[in-house]
């Protein structure tokens, strides 16, 4: 138990404490979290599907959200004038959260391209630094501590304040990955007291002591660590993890009284509990005191029997027994342990069928699964489903989480396409709906519409000529434009009287051309006073006529709109939705193809721990029956002891009491050797 | 003992060192071949997304209404109803993802419909908690101007004062 936290210590990475806080969730390395940092800071809201996207973002919904932002992005640079946009505000924002959400959605390649982009663009210093510090952790993530460190040598100047301590952090961590301790505990020397990496800075700056030689700092550090409490379980679990983690060490480097009270400091109902109460029994028993090493293992005796250190403990208990000389009691716990052991092994057994019959993918591709806490635990509960406790620490490492996401995300994405090819084929539907209604529709409007074009034209001809003739008359003073109708009429009847006169001068009386002369001047009198308010009423009609025009246009505007609104709602899918249907398909193929790889990839580890389990609990079964019978042989032996003990005891109570052949000693005479006592 | 509990204990580390590190390389480029295809499936659904609004709600008959919370509020939205041209179009009862993501400033796109141009009632009632565990309610109305483009309605709850506030975008 213990040489699985030792190598921590003594190895170069520090991994495998990492996958059991990952497990926990307890570690702020999530990756979800730079988005949210950015919310924080939310200033006022510009774009209205920036937050949208944003929403699904802060729900980890990671897909939508990136496909929103995705989408934004793509319009907002797409733009003429990109600089107008009110997206403009939310632009940088934008590109680190699709980063950030891509990172999260494990798309660690394009994130590191996004990224790059960003630090090759002509960016100010400080968003190249956080950048630079981004793509550091993926790198990270990937488990490429040359690269992050690489990619953090890419910062010069200070790192804007909301990452500048998680940098540091990630620095500190890189550094510890290279095996550059001294350079890790400086940093996070600095680090202590930083409240959002409360805890992990010190678990981490003790274990970089212990791995630079500073022991007794490093155990200082992890000991004050360890004595702290707190209600949240995370946390706890944290500073449970550390005693433990001191616990082991301290025995492996065989200082057994100082070990003991560090497992006891790890809390009974955490997580961690039963591996502290096996090493607290561990330390005992190294230390020759069987009866207290009983202490702790029999009660994690009675806890639930899939764990392995309640297994280990099942053959420990017997074992102290044995070592205390209690033979037939060690033999009664050997015989619960082949028991237990028994029905473990038929389960692991039946839990291996099980996930080769498919159960377990199955139970996997539930929508539970993402939604129900702990639904790994719960799944065992299906029926045929297989034991998942003996799961939890295989599940719990990051890689077996990085697959179990994966095809999780594969299955979730096979699904989504279905419903797209579902959702293109009712658009089809639709479409021909459409086609259907409008297309007989069509014709008459269209008649209409010509209708209107031709009334439309007419007026508009009208208008300019009107127009064009106020103009005019804006420049020259012409009254007769202004005639009415019957006022034209008799300027045409009076012109041809006067070329009646001038053809035939004799044929007309003097009083003829005066009346003529007169009538011509009281019409040419009446168009001239009122020519003022003639051509106000002309200039008001043209007004009218501008609006006539006006409003004819808007008809026609509206028509162009909805007949275009009608023929788009129906032309021009066609071959868009063959070709995205044809890709949808394409894509199932791949994500089929996919998640039986990466499916048959987790049916392969969870078998091969479940394989492992079982080789190890048939390989106690072994130990458990010969130890068994070691005790049966031990018990009896003592037994038999106990008996002749006993019958010479009987033996001597039933013989007579000797009479006394000497005397007393003081009666004897004392001799020299006594006087020389 | 003791020395064989060990002995098994290092087989069993051994056992999963192994069972981990198979195939190093196939995890490797499984796990490239699966970012390939959720980089393709994203863009894929971007475009769909697309076609799908431009069928279903053309810019001249769109309308989305949108909801937000006002900042530095403190209080849990459990439900928002909205009623346009007096029918009601959207009931939402919010989970508590949903209410944090809108507690950090997310904006949620409550209705997309279609609507003729001109002038809309729009009627909206909420029902939330305030962090005393006081139910909190309130309904306000508004008139929604669809003209030719499309249109964007936000509407922003100040729970705790019981306000909502609409905003044309």
């Amino acid at each position: 138990m213990y040489s699985r936290l030792v190598p921590a210590l003594r190895g170069a990475t520090p991994t495998p404490l990492r996958t059991v806080a990952a497990a926990l969730s307890a570690l702020p390395f999530a990756l979800c979290t730079a988005f949210a940092t950015a919310a924080t800071e939310k200033g006022q809201l510009e774009d209205l599907f920036f937050g949208a996207a944003m929403f699904e973002a802060y729900q980890e919904n990671y897909f939508d959200a990136i496909v929103g932002l995705d989408t934004e992005l793509n319009q907002y640079r797409r733009l003429d004038e990109p600089e107008l946009d009110p997206f403009t505000a939310h632009f940088g924002q934008a590109e680190f959260s699709v980063g950030d959400l891509e990172l999260s959605y494990r798309m660690h390649r394009e994130a590191g391209r996004a990224i790059e982009a960003v630090l090759k663009g002509n960016v100010p210093r400080p968003v190249r630094n956080e950048a630079a510090y981004r793509l550091a952790k993926i790198h990270y993530h990937k488990q490429q501590p040359r690269n992050a460190l690489h990619a953090l040598e890419m910062i010069e100047g200070r790192v804007p304040e909301r990452v500048r301590a998680d940098e540091q952090f990630l620095r500190a961590r890189v550094y510890m990955e290279l095996g550059r301790f001294e350079e890790a505990v400086e940093l996070l020397r600095d680090l202590k007291g930083e409240a959002s990496l409360d805890g992990f800075v010190e678990y981490n700056l003790g274990i970089a002591q212990l791995k630079a030689g500073q022991e007794e700092r490093g155990l200082l550090e992890l000991t004050a660590l360890g004595k702290q409490r707190s209600s949240d379980a995370a946390k706890q679990a944290l500073y449970d993890k550390t005693n433990l983690l001191l616990g082991s060490y301290l025995m492996e480097t065989d200082q057994l009284g100082l070990a003991r009270p560090y497992f006891d400091r790890v809390n009974l109902e955490g997580p961690f509990s039963n591996r502290a109460l096996l090493g607290a029994g561990w330390v005992e028993a190294k230390a020759g005191r069987y009866d207290r090493a009983l202490v702790p293992w029999k009660l994690l005796q009675e806890r639930k029997s899939t764990n392995s250190s309640v297994q280990e403990a099942m053959l420990a208990v017997p074992y102290a027994y044995g070592k205390l000389d209690v033979h037939s009691t060690a033999a009664i716990n050997y015989g619960r342990a082949l028991d237990a052991f028994g029905n473990e092994i038929d389960t692991l057994t039946a839990s291996i069928k099980s996930i080769r019959e498919g159960n377990f993918l199955e139970a996997l591709r539930r929508k539970e699964a993402t939604q129900v806490k702990n639904w790994v635990v719960a799944l065992r509960k299906l029926p045929d489903a297989p034991e998942t406790h003996y799961l939890l620490d295989l599940m719990a490492s990051n890689d077996y989480q990085e697959f179990l996401r994966n095809y999780r995300d594969l299955n979730d994405l096979f699904e989504r396409n279905e419903e797209w090819l579902g959702s293109l084929t009712a658009y089809e539907d639709i479409i021909e709906l459409r086609r259907a209604y409008y297309e007989p529709l069509l014709p008459g409007l269209d008649k209409k519409f010509r209708e209107l074009d031709a009334r439309i034209k007419l007026r508009i001809e009208q208008r300019d000529k009107f127009a064009s003739r106020i103009e005019q008359m804006l420049v020259t003073r012409r009254p007769e434009y202004l005639a009415k109708a019957e006022e034209q009429q008799l300027r045409l009847q009076l012109r041809r009287l006067h070329l009646l006169m001038s053809q035939n001068p004799g044929g007309f009386t003097r009083e003829t051309r005066q009346r003529l002369a007169r009538l011509e001047g009281v019409l040419s009198w009446r168009l001239s006073t009122e020519y003022d308010q003639r051509l106000t009423e002309a200039y008001k009609h043209l007004q009218e006529l501008n609006e006539e025009i006006e409003q004819l246009q808007t008809v026609y505007q509206a028509y162009v709109r909805s007949r275009q609104a009608a023929t788009h709602s129906y032309t021009g899918y066609n071959d868009t939705i063959t070709r995205l249907r044809a890709q949808i398909q394409n894509t199932q193929g791949r994500l089929e193809a996919l998640m039986a790889r990466q499916g048959n990839m987790l049916e392969t580890l969870a078998i091969n721990e479940l394989d492992r389990r079982r080789a190890q609990l048939e390989s106690y079964q072994i130990k458990a029956r010969f130890a068994l019978a070691d005790s049966y042989d031990r018990a009896n032996e003592l037994q038999e002891q106990r008996v002749d003990q006993m019958k010479i005891e009987q033996h001597r109570a039933n013989q007579p009491e000797p009479l006394p052949q000497d005397n007393p000693p003081e009666l004897e005479e004392p001799s020299d050797e006594g006087g020389e006592q | 003992m003791f020395r064989i509990l060990q002995i098994t204990i290092l087989l069993l580390l051994a056992a999963v060192v192994h069972a981990q590190n198979v195939s190093r390389d196939d995890i490797r480029g499984l796990d490239e071949q699966i970012q390939d295809v959720k980089k393709d499936v994203i863009d894929l659904t971007a475009e769909l997304a697309q076609l799908e609004e431009k069928l279903l709600f053309p810019s001249n008959t769109q309308v989305s209404i949108f909801v937000s919370l006002a900042e530095a509020q403190p209080f849990d939205l459990e439900a928002v109803q909205l009623k346009l041209d007096n029918e009601i179009v959207a009931h939402h009862l919010y989970t508590f993802r949903e209410i944090e993501a809108l507690q950090k400033g997310g904006v949620q796109r409550i209705y997309t419909g279609n609507v003729q141009t001109g002038s809309h009632p729009l009627e909206v009632t909420f029902v939330g908690k305030s962090p005393s565990g006081k139910e909190v309610r309130a309904n306000a109305s508004y008139k929604v101007d669809k003209a030719v483009g499309p249109k964007f309605v936000e509407i922003k709850i100040a729970g705790t004062e019981s306000a909502i506030n609409f905003k044309d975008w």
